[in-house]
């Protein structure tokens, strides 16, 4: 516990330094790197203790705050989320020393450091957090240090945009927890984690309150609205950072509330597969329709937050019902899809953020063969897409498979054969426009041509930018082949989630551990296959004729690279197929004549709930206080008077 | 693992590349012609593995990964697939999902593939066959969950997985489509879509086409040629025959206990198949791209009937 503490004023300290280091940046720049990697490294050995041991660590002081004290706990499920945090904030630091060089001079670098160690702090500190007080000001913390890393280019109009949107949306979810925990404490007594547990009649509306407020900061839909314009807008490694793990905090907020308010009722189960899956399904629609690859990989995150959170719904689901084997198979596919997205989705953004630096872009359809320019950014990318797809070889199956098993495993049983159909059908559906989504993004940035001046540009970006990516991959391919002890490691973590006594956990994961075991095989047969084939090729073509020509384009010998599928083509069948949840908007210009003057055609897929949700709404409410602007006069008396006249009503209040 | 189920994937190795030529026999038999002979693409797999090769300039790693990575998937999952009755060399609980999957990473390197020649005819099958098998994909394991289902309360033999493709098709029986027959019917038609979409078969698309602007399946590979375009037909005849085994395996429920018997039962239905699909592609017509969402949705609607329907019992 005093690691973690000790790692945490670390960040903070470092985090200042780099502050006043801000008119060098060079030396900002290292010390805030600098600091921010040894404190994550330092952080991962308590985290990694208590996963090992499932033994929870208490930290607690009395303190000013009324109803409760000063307590930090790592337990296993703190310290299950602990590891990407700090796993994810060390690699994108790295990654941030080498990214921001381009700023030096340009931008106060010693601001930005100070902001991203903090965040990590913060973020550790919300995990760890077993006071309310604590943890709102920690999630307080969090929000704003990333609302200032959001809003680094603020030159920028859209930039300043995304991060008032972001700071709205938070805002508007902390708001939803601050009931939340008003009623959770005014039950208990205490503002202490330990002192919460919720009778009957506020369980549901407490489940509720916490969906909404967690689902905020998650992204489930429609309360996703911030997270495709605060992720572009922000660095890359700081999006990797808030779309890995930031977001995340969120699914752990809604796991902890999950554990005080026991026993859950079956139609929260059902709440939360409703959600997940429109969030999943919509999510990689959305994304699939993108130009914008950093926007696509943040609508991507609204969809693995609904795989996690189908895991959950089904896990809640078998609490309700008392079905050990569901519960805890469905949990465990869940919770390992939040490690797996961290790792992925992080090197995924890492990637993109690589392609802007070195292209000037990041629109997809300016880009194209980049494989050749930059070829192990390519490779890594590659690997990236394939995770998050959820296929084999890698790490993304796995939490996928768990899922599964644990739907198939209960489609005959009552009371959950829908939802089990349900689970089955979205995820596959989901799995197989993740494909669509990711070939495209892959194909489209790296393969092919360029498509343009700037994708001619790209270069291979600097080793401190490619080795977290190189890592990160790394971390895919580890959590693919120990997963069957991965597995294992998480028995407490599920037991503390289910509140089931370890021999019950036991059980259901003895059932998944030859299965995993063998799925694990199944990634080396196919890796083994595939270099065996790819040998065999190499013998055969041995001697022959290997010769390079041009793209058999039908016999048309002088195919530009303008002739090539656009991303918007590709994704166009789809995009249409699905037009009533889309509304992809068209500008076209067709050519007309016998001598057509040059056409032109550009797409634009709005998000639906910002523009028929929440812009009228917030419209609205804007017309509804426009009458206040009279109060509004700008002069130091009014003010005075007005907090005058608000003390003396109170006063008047109380006399009562 | 029993020694003697390493035959089923052996079959398969050695016997789907006749599946193609049992089709083509029965459309030249339909068009009154004679027709190639039933080994032709064993003859085609052997002069394209003589040949040399020729790569676009335009093209990368990814472009040679998509073979090699799609015949190792398919020949993956032939491990994990059982012959009606005879189960698999390799089964566990859930390996219906691993078999859906590699299914899945073949789709990924083949339109990964296609989009590296940079040519657009490529990049519009690709796009076409991510289309399709968006509703394809949930149709088929939903298929399988309804299998599961039904198969779940029939005893099945002992030491067997109830989750996995072996344990599904060995509890299927004569007294199983008794009792869930018509779940089991709604099933295989859906099935058989799949099986047709999957493929890249008339309705949804024609191996022999000669436009390219109407392929699927075969435009995307229009680039690859000599050991790579081996690796492809291949890959694709051993997809069908992971496809048609399934669907066999429905509807040829002889579960006698006799290895032999069941697998030359499941053998001729696979066949069977083979011929079905070459008598579908001689009288039926191609339906237009636009449509054939509406065909899967169709048997989206059939598989999730049957699904209810085993609910229910």
């Amino acid at each position: 516990m005093s690691l973690l503490i000790l790692s945490m004023i670390i960040l903070a300290a470092s985090g200042l330094l780099s502050l006043c280091l801000g008119r060098n940046p060079g030396r900002a720049n290292a010390a805030g790197a600098g600091g921010a990697i040894l404190g994550c490294l330092l952080g991962l050995v308590p985290a990694a203790r208590v996963v090992a041991s499932g033994k929870a660590e208490l930290f607690s002081r009395p303190w000013d705050v009324p109803y409760g004290s000063f307590t930090l706990r790592l337990d296993a499920l703190s310290a299950f989320f602990l590891i990407p945090v700090f796993f994810l904030c060390a690699v994108a630091a790295l990654y941030g020393w080498g990214y921001l060089k381009a700023w030096y001079h340009r931008k106060n670098l010693g601001a930005s450091w100070f902001f991203f160690n903090l965040l990590a702090a913060s973020m550790a500190l919300v995990v760890s957090a077993a006071n309310a007080v604590l943890f709102l000001v920690a999630w307080e913390v969090m929000s704003m240090a990333s609302f200032f890393l959001v809003t680094f280019e603020d030159e920028r109009e859209e930039v300043r945009k995304a991060g008032w949107i972001y700071l709205a949306a938070t805002h508007l979810g902390t708001a939803f927890l601050l009931i939340l925990f008003l009623v959770l404490g005014k039950q208990a007594g205490t503002l202490d984690f330990n002192g919460f547990s919720a009778s009957a009649s506020i369980a549901g509306p407490a489940f509720l309150l916490a969906l909404v407020g967690f689902g905020t900061k998650a992204g489930f839909m429609p309360l996703h609205v911030w997270l495709p314009e605060a992720h572009p807008a922000a660095p890359s490694h700081v999006s990797a950072v808030m779309s890995g793990v930031m977001i995340k905090t969120g699914i752990y907020g809604l796991v902890r509330t999950l554990t005080f308010l026991t026993p859950p009722q079956a139609w929260w189960a059902w709440v939360l597969i409703a959600v997940s899956v429109s969030s999943g399904i919509l999510g990689v629609l959305f994304a699939l329709a993108q130009h914008d690859l950093k926007r696509l990989l943040a609508y991507h995150s609204v969809e693995n937050i609904g795989i996690i959170g189908l895991g959950l719904g089904l896990g809640v689901l078998g609490m309700a019902l008392d079905m050990p084997a569901l519960a805890v198979l469905a949990l465990a596919g869940g919770l390992l899809h939040v490690v797996n997205h961290a790792l992925f989705k992080g090197l995924l953004f890492l990637g993109a953020g690589a392609v802007a630096h070195a292209t000037g872009t990041r629109d997809m359809e300016h880009l194209g063969g980049l494989v050749k320019r930059m070829p192990q950014t390519a490779i890594l990318f590659a690997v990236g897409a394939v995770a998050i797809c959820g296929l084999p070889p890698l790490n993304g199956f796995v939490s996928e498979f768990l899922i599964y098993v644990a739907a198939f495993l209960n489609v005959g049983k009552p009371g959950i054969s829908v939802a089990a159909g349900v689970a089955v059908a979205g995820l596959a559906m989901i799995g197989t426009l993740a494909v669509a989504c990711f070939s495209k993004a892959f194909g489209v940035v790296f393969l092919g041509e360029p498509r343009t001046s700037h994708g001619e540009k790209g270069h291979e970006v600097g080793g401190a930018m490619r080795l977290p990516m190189a890592l990160l991959a790394l971390g895919c391919a580890g959590v693919a082949c120990f997963a069957p002890w991965i597995l294992q490691g998480m028995k407490p973590l599920l037991s503390l989630v289910t509140g089931l006594p370890g021999d019950a956990i036991q059980a259901p994961l003895s059932l998944i551990s030859r299965p995993m075991g063998l799925v694990v095989s199944g990634f080396f047969a196919l890796v083994a296959f595939s270099a065996l084939l790819a040998w065999i090729r190499h013998r055969l073509l041995a001697g022959r004729t290997v010769a390079r020509g041009v793209t058999w384009d039908c016999g048309y010998l002088a195919p530009t690279a303008r002739m090539q599928y656009t991303a918007s083509s590709f994704a166009q069948p789809i995009t249409e197929m699905f037009h009533a949840f889309l509304r992809t908007r068209k500008e076209e210009t067709a050519p007309q004549g016998l001598f057509p003057a040059p056409g032109s055609l550009s797409t634009h897929t709005d998000d639906v709930f910002s523009k028929n949700l929440y812009e009228p709404a917030f419209r609205a409410v804007e017309r509804a206080l426009v009458r206040l602007h009279g109060m509004q006069q700008g002069r130091v008396q009014f003010y005075v008077l007005y907090i005058a006249a608000t003390l003396f009503a109170l006063l008047i209040w109380n006399l009562r | 693992m029993n020694p003697w189920s390493l035959a089923n994937p052996l079959a398969a190795l050695v016997l789907a590349p006749l599946l193609l030529g049992v089709i083509n026999r029965i459309k030249a038999l339909f068009a009154g012609r004679t027709g190639q002979p039933l080994l032709q693409a064993y003859f085609d797999l052997a002069k394209l593995l003589k040949k040399g090769a020729v790569y676009s300039r335009t093209t990368s790693w990814v472009f040679k990964a998509g073979p090699v990575t799609g015949l190792a998937c398919v020949t993956t999952a032939l491990f994990i697939l059982p012959l009606g009755g005879c189960p698999a060399p390799v089964s566990f609980t859930g390996d219906l999902v691993l078999l859906a999957y590699l299914l899945g990473v073949t789709r990924f390197f083949t339109i990964a593939a296609a989009l590296d020649t940079g040519s657009a005819f490529e990049g519009m099958g690709a796009s076409r066959e991510a289309q399709f098998s968006v509703l394809a994909e949930p149709v088929f394991l939903l298929c399988l969950a309804a299998l599961a289902k039904i198969t779940q309360a029939s005893p099945g033999l002992p030491g067997r997985d109830a989750l996995s493709l072996s344990g599904l098709y060995g509890g299927l029986s004569l007294s199983v489509w008794a009792q869930g027959g018509t779940a089991l019917l709604l099933a295989s038609a859906a099935m058989l879509a799949v099986l047709l979409t999957e493929n890249s078969r008339i309705p949804v698309d024609d191996p022999n086409t000669h436009l390219e602007l109407t392929m699927i399946h075969e435009v995307m590979v229009l680039d690859h040629g000599g050991p790579d375009l081996a690796m492809i037909l291949y890959g694709a005849s051993l997809k069908l025959w992971i496809f048609s085994a399934l669907l066999a395996g429905i509807l040829v429920p002889v579960r006698s206990g006799y290895a032999l018997v069941d697998a030359g039962a499941t053998l001729a239905g696979i066949f069977l198949l083979a011929v079905v699909v070459g008598v579908i592609e001689s009288t039926m017509a191609r339906v237009r791209l636009l449509r054939v969402p509406q065909l899967l949705a169709g048997a989206g609607v059939l598989a999730v009937l049957a699904l209810s329907l085993s609910l229910g019992r």
